[in-house]
């Protein structure tokens, strides 16, 4: 279990005020012009050492991502920050933004001037109203303060930040559909290569990256490498905001070490499953984009990125989301592939045509009004989008079908037999 | 130059090729659906996966840059079962009506699900149904068809310059309209059919004529503007039922103007297909034998050596020169072409060229337009000039009355007095082409076609001259004619420069002083009052207005149904190809001219088309070479003088109605009423 004196996010649940008074009681810009001082390769080299891991899903270690921009360009640079938070079941960024916003716009200055970066958009999902009235207070209070703006906090480097708030598309939370809808577009994914780093934000350099990955920067920098690299395993390194929803007595965020044991996670801090550990049915770890894993997985599984994709799941944004028994696991699964359906731009076949074949199977199932071709039919379907599309959505929309198939199988054959034996009576 | 592996085997590729691309070279066809080579990558239909060593996913080969040492792979069964999946997810909501699609028989979907396609379908689920949008008289949709792969959208926004299609909503409810369903308001609107890779946008005119395989395909010319279009044209018996564009990259890529493609009906409309006569005041049906020596007693009665011809639009090599030769035997000097008073310099080829050749607008960073609006002179010019204007950020002036181009441009002014500025580099242009590396000048009609039209042009050729437009390496200097008929017949010399400078004028005083008899070789657009007093032959295919005011009507073929040679705005040779026999009893003027010869027994020298064209080629070397473009021509003309205020009026007032067979074309009617607001 985490040390209190390990957690980065010290004002999770604001508890204490929000405000840059608040901020700078909890040593937020506190000599930020010390770790800038140190040079934009320090920075990037110590993310590096503190083999920090992307928290928006994929887990792309952070430093070589900011390596990647190039040196001298000749166009400006543009640190992007994502914080269209929309996966379901997330809900960790809202918190970091609303009650501890000036962690994030420390987090940008760093990052920012890691990536020779003078300006930075923050992209805000549309939804969240409150996080993004209080990121806009604490960016104004910043500037008061001399903190960002010309010659931010002091270091002779010129640093702007402005919110952008989104219309509300999970697209957009897709980093180049984001830049994208930055730009004025329709939010629709684009072609890579080229990346980001090389063609972003009105086509040059550009960084995308994840509104925690961000806030941790400063933290991970103040108290050195070594700290958060000791935290957890091996290339599974130290903190994360786990949002835990569900059926649990106490559902919550809660910024626990990487690599804690999922039971422990979900009895410690979540209350427990409703009706006891050994009601559980199913746990979605890492938000409605990964596969869901069964109860047996979930009594050994660690909460990390490797772990994780040893049982076929992914740790995603780490949004646990519990099933207990009373769940129709089927039906829960279709409403994500309704999801996906909805929310897929459209712009790619396998997405646009196979996310709605996919759901429209889904709703018979649960009746189990198919034929018993009818499940590997779709797990072929999930196979023809998985990878065949431009972005990642049409993984994420094959995948937390292939998670049901892999592991509740035999729950869909009871299904269909029984219906089929109805329909022999009626 | 890097290599790829392709399928194991080595290609040398160029750089900023794509893998597909690359894959090309090697003759491996890769399918696909959204990729076309003159638009944007849109990397969305994902037919054309391929595996690439080393990439976990399958990768779209149309957008992936090829690099040193790939190695790619395409006829593994992954690729072949990506394909296939992509396939099916297309066809599950693309309804199954190819019998009564117009498509079928030329649609990419149909061909490639032979090969990728189930024969079966797995989906058991109710189809989408997409409503339809009215894009106008042309392109008829059946959007339930559509496979987004935007092709038509990246068509309109980045080739033709209107934003009036895109892609609305998203996911499975993703629709291409015009947003407010409004006519999509380009000249280059009928492109976007054949672009259309399934039968979602079909040509509105062509709806349920025929199926592709029960065509004649002729490979032809268009004749509607100066560039000579490549086309392709296709017909059922003695109809014409559609055209299409070729691949010329030099000329016009692969785009044609909404006229040259859908003006056709009026091919079999107000035809004239057997000599008429006047008697009585009225024209009667009469016989070839009886018209020609008509012509003859009147050519000898009003006086051989006064006999006038006058060109017009359509008018073909062999027909002006076999008038010109007829002419001259009876004694007479007397025509011209000039019936839009369209002024250049005589014997300077420069100056009714387009000199820097139509492919060289590419490179151009600076282009100054005078007098022109291209955007209606030549359509898939102005798609040209709107590429240079994208691709390298071409800055453009324009000296006339401002209007639409679809590109950003500087106005100059409303008259042509501000050449003077320029000359004295007073403009606000002068730094612009000062600064370029090459720059053009586009003059068009409405700039000379004045009595002044000599001095602009000179004081232009200053302009070049003195900004490097036009140097010893290459010529910017350039005239956009307007008829296809109008370089050759300078060059065959078919003028006479008593008529210099007013045309109008000079042609009615002749006519009043000697009352000739005055040959109308398809010279539909004269100014009909000064004909007055003539003994009018008409020769063209269509009961136009003029055709009413002759004496004698003499039938003879449009441009489908003769083999003729023109020469294009840059000079270059060349010849249509006849698709069917002419209507009725219709002859080419040639053959008109030579009988009537024969009739004053001083027989022209030739006796088919083949000795006719040696013949024109032994006088006039440059007709010599077909689909060549003449070396350069110099600017070897000048002078700086003063030119006087003129407002410039753009002399094209209906895009859609220019000529005897877009007048008599129902499509244009509708056109010239949806898109223009007009009433013919």
């Amino acid at each position: 279990m985490l040390k209190k004196e390990d957690k980065i996010f010290k004002n999770l649940y604001g508890h204490n005020d929000w405000n840059l008074k608040g901020a700078l009681d909890r040593g937020i810009w506190e000599n930020t012009k010390n770790i800038l001082d140190k040079g934009s390769d320090y920075i990037v080299e110590e993310i590096k050492k503190s083999e920090l891991r992307g928290r928006g899903g994929a887990g792309f270690p952070a430093g070589l991502k900011w390596s990647f921009m190039p040196k001298d360009s000749g166009k400006p640079h543009y640190l992007v920050v994502n914080a269209d938070e929309s996966e379901p079941g997330t809900c960790k960024d809202r918190e970091i933004m609303r009650n501890d916003p000036h962690l994030l716009l420390e987090g940008c200055l760093v990052a920012g001037f890691a990536m020779r970066a003078h300006d930075c958009y923050i992209y805000i999902r549309g939804e969240y109203y409150k996080e993004s009235s209080n990121l806009q207070k604490a960016i104004e209070e910043a500037y008061e303060a001399k903190l960002i703006g010309p010659n931010a906090s002091g270091t002779g480097w010129d640093f702007n930040i402005y919110l952008h708030r989104g219309a509300g598309a999970y697209i957009c939370g897709e980093e180049t559909a984001l830049l994208e809808s930055l730009e004025g577009k329709k939010g629709l994914p684009r072609l890579k290569p080229p990346f980001p780093a090389a063609v972003g934000l009105y086509g040059c350099p550009t960084t995308v990256t994840n509104v925690e990955t961000v806030a941790v920067a400063p933290t991970i920098l103040r108290r050195g490498s070594k700290w958060f690299a000791n935290l957890g395993n091996p290339n599974n390194t130290g903190t994360k905001i786990f949002s835990i929803s569900g059926h649990v007595n106490n559902p919550c965020n809660v910024e626990e070490v990487m690599g804690i044991p999922l039971k422990e996670l979900i009895e410690i801090h979540a209350g427990g499953v409703i009706g006891g550990w050994d009601n559980l049915l199913a746990v979605i770890p890492g938000g409605a984009s990964v596969p869901l894993i069964p109860k047996s997985i979930c009594d050994t599984v660690k909460m990390d990125f490797d772990s994780l994709i040893k049982v076929q799941s992914g740790l995603g944004t780490a949004a646990v989301i519990v099933m207990n028994k009373s769940t129709d696991i089927v039906e829960a699964i279709t409403r994500l592939s309704h999801f996906f359906k909805h929310e897929n731009c459209g712009q790619c076949t396998p997405c646009r045509e196979g996310t709605g074949w996919m759901y429209r199977i889904m709703k018979k199932m649960i009746l189990g009004n198919i034929d018993s071709k009818g499940i590997d039919q779709l797990l072929n379907v999930t196979k023809q989008i998985e990878g065949h599309t431009i972005c990642a959505l049409g993984d994420a929309a094959a995948w937390p079908i292939q998670g049901l198939m892999r592991h509740f199988r035999p729950e869909i054959e009871r299904r269909i037999s029984e219906f089929n034996k109805k329909r022999k009576v009626a | 130059m890097p290599y790829i592996t392709i399928n194991h085997k080595e290609v040398e590729f160029e750089n900023g090729m794509t893998v597909m691309q690359a894959c090309e070279l090697v003759g491996i066809e890769i399918p696909r659906f959204c990729y076309h080579d003159k638009l944007s990558i849109a990397g969305n239909c994902r037919m054309c996966l391929v595996e690439m060593e080393k990439s976990p996913k399958p990768i779209a080969s149309c957008a992936m840059p090829a690099a040193e040492g790939m190695k790619i792979l395409t006829n593994t069964k992954n690729v072949e079962n990506a394909r296939k999946g992509v396939m099916e997810f297309l066809l599950i909501n693309h309804p199954l009506d190819c019998p009564i699609c117009d498509q079928g028989g030329e649609c990419d979907l149909q061909d490639q699900a032979l090969h990728y396609g189930f024969d079966k379908s797995r989906y058991e689920e109710n189809k989408r149904a997409v409503k339809n949008k009215h894009l106008g008289p042309l392109v008829s949709t059946i959007m339930t068809r559509c496979i987004h792969c935007t092709r038509c959208v990246r068509f309109s926004t980045e080739v033709a310059g209107v934003d009036d299609l895109g892609l609305l909503g998203r996911g499975e409810s993703a629709e291409i309209t015009t947003y407010l369903e409004k006519t999509i308001k380009s000249e280059l609107s009928g492109n976007v059919i054949d672009l259309c890779p399934v039968g979602a946008l079909t040509s509105k005119p062509y709806a349920f004529k025929a199926r592709p395989w029960e065509l004649n395909k002729t490979e032809s010319i268009d004749v509607f503007d100066a560039m000579g279009s490549s086309i392709r044209i296709d017909t059922l018996g003695k109809k014409t039922l559609r055209v299409l564009p070729r691949m010329n990259e030099e000329i016009n890529e692969e785009w044609i103007s909404d006229k040259s493609r859908f003006a056709i009906d009026g091919l079999s409309k107000q035809r004239i297909d057997t000599p008429y006569l006047l008697k009585d005041g009225k024209l009667v049906i009469a016989e070839w034998d009886e018209v020609l020596v008509n012509i003859t007693q009147e050519i000898s009665k009003r006086g051989k050596e006064n006999t006038l011809a006058l060109s017009g639009k359509f008018t073909d090599i062999e027909t002006l020169f076999s008038a010109k030769y007829f002419l001259q035997s009876l004694g007479s000097n007397y025509f011209d072409c000039r019936y839009d008073n369209v002024q250049f310099i005589e014997n300077q080829r420069a100056s009714y060229l387009f000199n820097s050749s139509i492919q060289e607008i590419d490179n151009a960073d600076a282009i100054l337009l005078i007098g022109t609006n291209p955007r209606w002179e030549a359509c898939v010019l102005n798609a040209r000039i709107r590429k240079a204007y994208i691709n390298n950020d071409c800055k453009i002036g324009l000296i006339g009355k401002k209007l639409d181009l679809t590109y950003k441009y500087v106005h100059l002014s409303d008259s042509i007095e501000h050449i003077n500025d320029l000359l004295n580099n007073n403009s606000p242009f002068s730094e612009v082409l000062k600064n370029s590396k090459k720059s053009l000048i586009i003059i068009g009609n409405s700039a000379i076609n004045y009595r002044d039209g000599k001095e602009v042009l000179n004081v232009c050729s200053e302009i070049a001259k003195k900004y490097n437009v036009a140097n010893n390496n290459f010529n910017g200097f350039n005239i956009l004619q307007q008829d296809i008929s109008k370089v050759g017949a300078i060059d065959i010399g078919f003028y006479n420069q008593d008529f210099a400078q007013n045309f109008d004028q000079n042609i009615k005083n002749h006519i009043n002083k000697f009352n000739p008899v005055v040959f109308l070789l398809s010279g539909d657009e004269i100014n009909h009052s000064i004909l007055e007093g003539a003994f009018i032959v008409y020769l063209g295919h269509h009961g136009d207005d003029l055709a009413q005011l002759a004496d004698i009507v003499l039938p003879s073929p449009a441009y489908t149904e003769k083999s003729s040679t023109y020469m294009n705005m840059e000079g270059r040779v060349l010849q249509t190809t006849r698709c069917y026999h002419p209507l009725g009893v219709s002859k080419e003027e040639w053959k008109i001219f030579r009988a009537l010869s024969n009739n004053f027994s001083q027989k022209l020298k030739f006796n088919n088309l083949s000795e006719l064209r040696n013949e024109i080629s032994n006088l006039f070397p440059v007709f010599k070479e077909i689909n060549n473009l003449p070396s350069s021509s110099k600017l070897e003309f000048g002078s700086s003088t003063k030119i006087e205020d003129r407002v410039l009026e753009y002399n094209i007032k209906n895009f859609y109605m220019t000529d005897v067979i877009s007048r008599a074309s129902i499509t244009m009617a509708n056109c010239s009423r949806e898109i223009l607001n007009k009433v013919a």
